[in-house]
């Protein structure tokens, strides 16, 4: 029990937690910003695995993402346009498009379930080669993965702020604002869904040439795992710009992961995982909450202290 | 500049919650004009404000701003040239975006280029929102940074009024703006409303359940009830006419007393 933390832990854990905050940056930009409860989430991340790897077979492991990402943008545009053009409830729509997703996935992987990338270049493999140091051999996945989440993370950041990120977070934040303003409620969802879905896929994407293969069952309880990161992450940084809260999204994935690991390393069985994820969400979703509570119950049971604050002492009280 | 002809509509059709909601209405504003409106509960103000505003589609009839008829055009589209203000100060801003933002937002109808998607707001804009404010005398030009959310109700409803006008609209709506505002702050921003709509010549509409306000503010004072416009005076008549004498008027017309739970008579 000695190292709960051995240095590849903390290495797999870091690298993993960047590839999937793609995924809660993609639900900070539905779920926190639109306050639409996208359940596509799931389909679209492994559609993203899928067409990066189909692309990264094919021998364009760079092209792999843009390609993956277009996906993602398709499949966003579907949700977007169900509930905003068909009338469709919104948790409905992303059900509806996950469903049709999943053959959709196993069409792109050329009918089977699962496709692997041994042989294959992938940005990993090319990257490995550039240099030979030992430094270089143990963090160039980390420095890859990063430099994608970065890159993500400061146009994410900077589109928010552009007048077209202005209105989509309008739109999540006050309906009646927005209708009484020129903006264009259809127009600011479906580009934030998009937006959000592209991101799912880069995951995906990434993922796949990080594992070096894709599955279709890949992406189940994507969507918990994601909100999960999220809400840790809204937690540990509060109220701020942008920015800040972009920041926020990606540590709270990376937290996320290590709180895994260290499971993992106490011996929970990989089969209970699932069920460790949900626990950890619900926890991470209920802590404002109980954080409140106990706020509460402490000055209930203190009628003391608020009568001595008043200045007539504590005696008259019993 | 505002021009409704006889407009109609009619919620829930067939059932028995049927309620005509507009009963043909006639109503021509010209340019400048400040006409207020006040009515019994349901006799349809608000629903008339919504009619113009395009939150639905009337059943018959045509609306023509500015000599261009919109009965058809979209919500998002009108509201270009639409100021619309609400009864409840929560409505009219976004709570988690900062002042400046939602300034941003709403001088968003000021450009229509689409290269404009992509641009932050400038340091020139940021010195326009900032005079713009300080307007206000509400110290809020040096709490831009801070989000909406944390401004008291007469503050928000200052900013959502600066916001509405910021881009001169072609009409102004204002739905009891000042009703859920405590006296002070209510006349505060009853000054301000008055103030920008007299210098920048707004033509403008205003809902109220203060009868002595309607009277006073403008220069048009309309009566409904029953989704119909029943009095309209202005002119030397209405500057004769008493709280007493409106009310009075109300009853020949409507053949009862006026019933409004808000009413006020001073």
């Amino acid at each position: 029990m000695g190292a709960i933390f051995t240095f590849s832990i903390f290495q797999s854990a870091l690298e993993l937690g960047c590839i999937y905050s793609l995924v809660a940056l993609a639900l900070f930009i539905s779920f926190s910003i639109l306050n639409i409860a996208d359940l596509s989430t799931d389909g679209c991340f492994t559609l993203g695995c899928a067409v990066g790897a189909m692309v990264t077979m094919s021998g364009h492991p760079f092209l792999a993402f843009p390609a993956a990402m277009a996906a993602g943008v398709c499949s966003g545009f579907v949700t977007a346009f169900l509930q905003t053009k068909m009338g469709v409830p919104s948790i409905l729509a992303g059900i509806i498009v996950n469903t049709g997703l999943y053959t959709i996935n196993i069409a792109v992987m050329g009918f089977s379930s699962n496709i692997n990338l041994f042989g294959c270049d992938t940005i990993f493999s090319l990257a490995k080669e550039v240099s030979e140091t030992e430094w270089y051999g143990n963090w160039y996945k980390i420095v890859i993965v990063a430099a994608i989440v970065l890159i993500t993370g400061v146009i994410l950041a900077w589109f928010l702020n552009t007048r077209l990120g202005l209105s989509i977070r309008a739109t999540g934040d006050n309906e009646y604002m927005v209708r009484a303003s020129s903006i264009n409620p259809v127009f600011t969802i479906t580009v934030g869904l998009c937006a959000a879905n592209s991101l799912t896929a880069l995951s995906g994407a990434v993922l796949a040439q990080y594992q070096k293969s894709c599955d279709i069952n890949l992406g189940t309880g994507m969507v918990t795992i994601a909100l999960a990161s999220l809400i840790i992450g809204e937690t540990l940084i509060g109220k701020g710009g942008m920015f800040k809260k972009v920041v926020g999204v990606i540590l709270g994935s990376c937290l996320y992961r290590f709180i895994v690991a260290i499971a993992l390393r106490l011996s929970v069985p990989a089969e209970c995982l699932k069920l460790v994820s949900a626990l950890i969400v619900a926890f991470a979703i209920a802590f404002p909450y109980l954080k409140g509570q106990a706020a509460f119950y402490k000055t209930r049971r203190m009628p003391l202290g608020i009568g001595e604050r008043n200045g007539k002492g504590g005696d008259n009280i019993c | 500049m505002l021009k409704l002809k006889m407009i109609s509509k009619v919620f829930n059709p067939g059932t028995v919650n049927e309620k005509k909601a507009l009963d043909h209405v006639n109503l021509e504003l010209a340019d400048g004009d400040f006409a207020t409106i006040v009515g019994s509960n349901g006799a349809g103000k608000s629903t008339l404000f919504n009619a113009v505003t395009g939150s639905f589609y009337v059943d018959e009839g045509q609306i023509i701003l500015a000599g261009e008829d919109i009965t058809y055009r979209k919500e998002h589209i009108r509201s270009k040239e639409i100021g619309h203000l609400f009864q409840d100060p929560l409505k009219g801003s976004a709570p988690h975006m900062t002042i400046e933002e939602n300034m941003a937002l709403a001088y968003l109808r000021a450009s229509t280029a689409s290269h404009a998607y992509f641009s932050r707001i400038s340091r020139k804009e940021k010195q326009m929102f900032r005079e713009q404010l300080s307007l206000l005398d509400m110290g809020l030009e040096d709490r831009m940074k801070q989000p909406v959310g944390l401004l008291s109700g007469g503050q928000r409803q200052a900013l959502t009024l600066l916001m509405a006008t910021m881009v001169t609209p072609k009409i102004l709506l204002l739905d009891e703006h000042t009703a859920a505002l405590d006296p002070s702050t209510a006349q505060k921003v009853l000054e301000l409303t008055r103030r920008i709509v007299a210098e920048r010549r707004i033509t403008c509409l205003m809902v109220t359940h203060n009868m002595h306000q309607a009277l006073e503010l403008g220069n048009r004072t309309l009566m409904m009830d029953g989704g119909r416009i029943v009095l309209d005076v202005q002119g030397e008549e209405r500057e004769k006419m008493t709280v007493d004498d409106l009310l009075a008027r109300f009853k020949d017309q409507a053949g009862r007393q006026l019933d409004n739970d808000r009413i006020l008579l001073s």
